[in-house]
């Protein structure tokens, strides 16, 4: 069991594009992933999931896993929200 | 994942179009319970059982109770009334007025004082009822819901199972959808769950290969609802060879959401299987369960006659 909370740094925020990118990339692990927001936690292979929660720049997220990945993949994808650009 | 759940006085002022006595008091005070209190004995001094977390309702006994007070009395117990940090506000109905005394003492602990025009029942059932439906425990799965033949199916299992496939294939054959990929379930009361999208998702759908899809658009206003009461889960999973799967109906499992154990169907999922076709099956099953009619029951009941009428050795049953 992996966890780790970040703020997100992206700009714009967790929009359509970078959205779909964050689940693909989660895709990539084995592990079982959460992403939290104000207690709401959505899988974070969904890309309708991660969606729903409208993310955005300056907001924090935990993100969480399950697995044998979950390290790996907990931050990656904290690095991937974490990057100011 | 379910969340202890409040609503701002605010919120409230706005979602019933309440007036408000006092623009300058706390409008953000948390309300928590969905109980209304009419304070007619704290007015009259008994404070030992205040419920002072609740909002509190002055209908036309409190209030003439209070004007029936000489000054002094009247200060002394609203200052008592109004001491409590828990209470969220206070709501007068009828459309009355209440005694200055009361402004002076909620200004100065910044105690919302809300009107409503409403008779004080007919209020207190308004108020809550819009608190019941905002503060019912709430949770939010990874799963598709849809109304097949009126019943309230919730898809669950694995990302890229096929879940929001069988969902098109539904929609296709003349069901509706109420939610992909994310569902907001929330417990309405004891035994009710009702499912809708989250905002941001209504009428859309995710297909791989496809994109981000809107049901309604595609398929018109009937494809689609916006909230449904969730009535069984059907969980799909991959086609596991040492898996013992249900070969008869008999024995019904459940899974638990917030308060509620609702019926549960595991579907392996193998190429050519019709989930579509199987899950309508198992929605006007379910129908027929709750008419009374129960095959599987039937049926074991039936074979259990026959091998009993075998062993005393009478004629072969049902010829």
């Amino acid at each position: 069991m992996a966890e780790k909370r970040v703020v997100v740094k992206l700009r714009s925020g967790l929009l359509a594009r970078p959205a779909a990118l964050f689940v693909q990339e989660a895709n990539r692990f084995s592990c079982e992933i959460f992403v939290e927001k104000d207690g709401k936690s959505v899988n974070a292979k969904s890309i309708m999931g991660i969606m729903s929660l409208a993310i955005a720049h300056g907001q924090e997220v935990v993100i969480k896993a399950d697995g044998s990945d979950a390290e790996q993949a907990v931050s990656r994808l904290a690095e991937m929200i974490a990057k100011d650009e | 994942m379910s969340t202890e759940r409040s609503v701002s006085v605010r919120e409230l002022m706005e979602g019933l179009n309440l007036t408000l006595f006092t623009p300058d008091a706390d409008l953000e005070r948390p309300i928590t319970t969905v109980d209304i209190n009419r304070p007619g004995l704290a007015l009259a001094g008994y404070l030992r059982y205040h419920a002072a977390d609740r909002i509190q309702l002055l209908g036309r006994s409190e209030l003439s109770f209070l004007r029936g007070m000489d000054a002094r009395e009247q200060a002394l117990r609203l200052f008592a009334f109004c001491s409590y940090e828990q209470t969220p506000c206070v709501v007068v109905a009828r459309g009355e007025t209440p005694p200055d005394a009361l402004f002076r003492e909620a200004a100065m602990r910044r105690l919302p004082i809300l009107g409503s025009h409403m008779v004080t029942t007919r209020a207190a059932a308004i108020l809550s009822s819009f608190l019941e439906e905002r503060l019912a425990p709430e949770t939010l799965v990874h799963g598709v819901l849809v109304d097949v033949y009126g019943i309230g199916i919730l898809i669950t299992g694995s990302s890229g199972i096929g879940k929001s496939e069988t969902a098109l294939e539904l929609i296709k054959r003349g069901h509706r959808l109420v939610a992909d990929d994310a569902v907001v379930i929330r417990q309405v009361s004891d035994d009710t769950l009702v499912g809708s999208p989250p905002p941001l998702l209504q009428y859309l759908l995710e297909i791989r290969g496809l994109g981000v899809l809107n049901a309604m658009t595609l398929f018109g206003a009937g494809a689609v609802r916006t909230h449904k009461k969730v009535v069984m889960v059907v969980h799909l999973e991959a086609w596991q060879e040492d898996m013992a799967y249900d070969r008869l109906g008999i024995d019904e499992e459940t899974i638990r959401i917030l308060d509620l154990d609702l019926p549960l169907l595991t579907i392996p999922v193998r190429p050519g299987r019709n989930l579509a076709v199987i899950i309508e099956v198992a929605a006007m099953n379910h129908r027929l369960k709750r008419i009374g009619f129960n095959a599987a029951q039937t049926f074991s009941e039936q074979l259990a006659r026959a091998i009993r009428d075998e062993a005393s050795g009478t004629d072969t049953p049902g010829v």
